[in-house]
């Protein structure tokens, strides 16, 4: 029922919004829908932790630790990204960037958007799973191009022809993966595809065919997650859409795509053993995170620059799931949640700030702290954050991720301090001269929603400093799960 | 069983068919041509599905075919062609640069998906078998073309070639996906065409034309 619910609520919404989406409480009812939505997700949330997996819907819906921690932070970051957006979206309106129009489709994408991705991360059909992936980069595509300027078509052209040939390269790997399951399990009952019974008789499937399909769903999920040398679409898309697109695409969208890696990895390991998608993994993940710490140097808007780091962390976090264990998966769930929260919440600030500097170019942002402090702090600490100092959550999972490997595989350890440090390096010499300083600038014509940046980065703050034992033990259930 | 034999040759030269347009693809100049071609390879698709409907017996594959027919035979390249219509762009070539250094790609490229799709053949249990390596090769040559092309409706033109041949792939291995993943993947394709189509006319408002080249000034500097 609570499953129906979260994903209905957010198709409900896209119609509601569609038919709606230009009247002046459009930003209210989003936000009104996401509310709705993340408290069903709660519900199902506080379900799963009493009553344990549950498998519903034919066996078409399958809910578990994992995924269900996945749900809740999508519903959560959903929520306070619509909250965000209204008078973000408001100012750019007052700005002529957008049309009521305009703004109609971007509500309605919005929640279409959301819909899918919680359709992703709750469908327990490999090939469902696929569809909800596509789904979700084809209603983002019209929001990259939203403000129709030529670098923002440039943008999202990108964004659909490497996600679209990425996901095909997905697609190929689910029919290899179909392949083989369908010799173990048959065609009859149409269980082939079910992550559940695919999981079950994991060790028969064939090895030599699973190999490959690993390869194939890495390279397509993996573009999505934007792992390097796939991650081109990327900073384009997040530095030339609005920003709450920027926020979810970043905070959440990538999370889905690599909770897909995963889920596969999950099966491919039970056929061909943990050496090879374990190696796979890690290869990726160092390799985006040292490419994306050594781009963060040649950035000069400020959501490119971020749209660098997202890279970097999603490097972080898959090398992480590559190493494998209890600890490492646990570290990368955290990591997950902490980046997701962080950068999410850095994304709001930088929005603001480009509005009230009236450009995204580094060198146009200056002296934050004297036009708006909240919005100056919240990018300082944002970023102070999102660099793993402690007594941030990021510093707590960074920290274990970095223990692991010089435990299990010291060869990694240089790849990622230096990672770690030229990031630090470049996004802290970038991030203080736009806080601090003078600038005229005037105010901003509506006042800026910077809660939810702060409730983000409290939320950060506590996880560095104090975690809860139940959601500990979530995570490190969650951990046991992936393997 | 002779009958079933001369299916499986039947459906090996179909397959050659498919394999022959994706060339024939490489090498096309004009849009239009390339639209007519891919509703060729649907065609080709529709029948191919059908013959396997009938071989194997399994009559929900007969809707996989029927779905082919509307969605790859008659709407995408409907959709298609009233796009160029109404773009104006129905007359438009593009300049192709070596072809000869194409096709030879596009030769290595087939040889290596036939060794790629060896060992699986040799899993398969499907009259269609000895397809696979085909419809890998489709799908390999179909990149080589996005890569290749520097118009926005060519690489959509790619993009859809591509899909064809996972179809094709899906069928070989494994008498295709199950229905609900089918008709999915089907609506995420006619969305996706919707979907371009206004992308489009958008492109063509910021720059008075659909090349590429004019999208290629977000890079690191």
């Amino acid at each position: 029922m609570e499953i129906l619910l979260v994903l209905g609520l957010p198709l409900l919404g896209s119609v509601l919004l569609a038919l709606f989406g230009a009247r002046r409480f459009a930003a209210e009812l989003n936000a009104a829908m996401s509310l709705a939505t993340l408290i069903v997700s709660s519900l199902l949330v506080l379900r799963v932790i009493r009553h344990g997996p549950m498998l519903v819907g034919h066996e078409q819906f399958f809910v578990d630790s994992f995924n269900v921690f996945l749900v809740g932070l999508t519903a959560f970051v959903g929520f306070t990204t619509a909250l965000f957006s209204r008078p973000y979206m408001r100012i750019e309106e007052h700005l002529g960037r957008v049309t009521p129009g305009r703004l109609r489709l971007y509500h309605s994408m919005y929640q279409l958007f959301m819909g899918a991705m919680l359709l992703a991360l709750l469908t327990n059909n490999m090939g469902l799973l696929w569809v909800a992936m596509e789904a979700a980069t084809l209603s983002t595509v019209l929001l990259v191009s939203l403000y129709r300027t030529r670098a923002s078509l440039e943008a999202a052209w990108k964004y659909f022809i490497l996600c679209g040939v990425g996901i095909a390269q997905a697609l190929f790997g689910t029919i290899l993966l179909y392949f083989a399951a369908e010799q173990t399990l048959g065609r009859e009952g149409m269980t082939a595809l079910l992550w559940t019974h695919l999981n079950a008789v994991k060790g028969q499937l064939e090895p030599r065919v699973l190999g490959l399909a690993f390869v194939f769903l890495l390279v397509g999920y993996g573009t999505k997650v934007g792992l390097a040398p796939l991650h081109n679409w990327l900073p384009d898309a997040h530095a030339e859409g609005p920003t709450p697109v920027s926020a979810v695409l970043s905070g959440l969208l990538l999370n889905v795509a690599l909770y897909a890696v995963i889920r596969c990895k999950v099966l491919v390991e039970g056929s061909v053993g943990r050496s090879l998608p374990g190696h796979m993994l890690m290869t990726f993940g160092l390799l985006s995170a040292v490419l994306g710490a050594f781009f963060l140097w040649r950035q000069r808007d400020i959501k490119r620059l971020f749209g660098y780091s997202s890279i970097e962390h999603m490097g972080i976090i898959t090398f992480a799931f590559g190493l494998g264990g209890p600890v490492a998966n646990f570290a990368a769930l955290l990591h997950m949640t902490v980046h997701s929260l962080t950068k999410s919440s850095i994304f709001f600030t930088a929005g603001h700030a480009s509005q009230t500097a009236g450009t995204q170019q580094m060198d146009g942002i200056r002296g934050l702290l004297g036009i708006s402090p909240t919005i100056g702090w919240g990018l300082m600490l944002g970023s102070i954050a999102i660099l793993g100092m402690p007594p941030f959550g990021v510093f707590a999972s960074e920290f274990l991720i970095l223990t692991t490997a010089m435990r299990e595989h010291p060869w990694s350890t240089p790849f990622l301090l230096i990672a770690l440090g030229v990031a630090f390096a470049a996004i802290f010499s970038r991030v203080q001269p736009m806080v601090f300083g003078e600038s005229d600038a005037p105010p901003l014509p509506h006042s800026p929603a910077l809660l939810p940046v702060f409730v983000h980065l409290a939320m950060v703050l506590t996880l560095g400093l104090y975690m809860p034992p139940a959601l500990a033990e979530w995570y490190r259930a969650a951990a046991r799960l992936i393997g | 069983m002779p009958t079933s034999h001369l299916i499986a040759q039947v459906l090996n030269v179909l397959a050659a068919g498919l394999l022959l347009i994706s060339f024939a693809m490489l090498s096309r100049r004009r849009t239009q041509r390339l639209i007519t071609l891919l509703a060729w390879q649907g065609a080709i698709l529709f029948l191919s599905t059908c013959l396997v409907a009938h071989s194997s017996g399994l009559s929900e594959i007969y809707y996989s075919a029927a779905l082919t027919l509307m969605l790859k035979v008659i709407a995408l390249p409907w959709i298609l062609h009233r796009l160029i219509y109404q773009l104006g762009a129905q007359w438009d070539s593009e300049p192709l640069v070596n072809i000869p250094a194409t096709m030879l790609v596009g030769l290595v490229l087939v040889i290596f998906a036939f060794g790629l799709a060896q060992p699986i053949s040799m899993l398969a249990t499907t009259i269609t078998r000895h397809t696979l390596g085909i419809a890998l090769a489709v799908i390999l040559l179909a990149f080589l073309m996005m890569i290749t092309r520097r118009k926005a409706i060519t690489q959509v033109i790619g993009f859809l070639a591509m899909e064809n041949g996972l179809f094709f792939a899906a069928t070989s291995a494994t008498y295709g996906m199950p229905m609900v993943i089918e008709l999915g993947i089907a609506l995420d394709l006619l969305v996706g065409v919707f979907i371009l189509g206004i992308f489009f006319f958008q492109i063509r408002e910021q720059f008075d034309s659909l090349d590429l080249h004019h999208l290629e000034s977000l890079k690191e500097d």
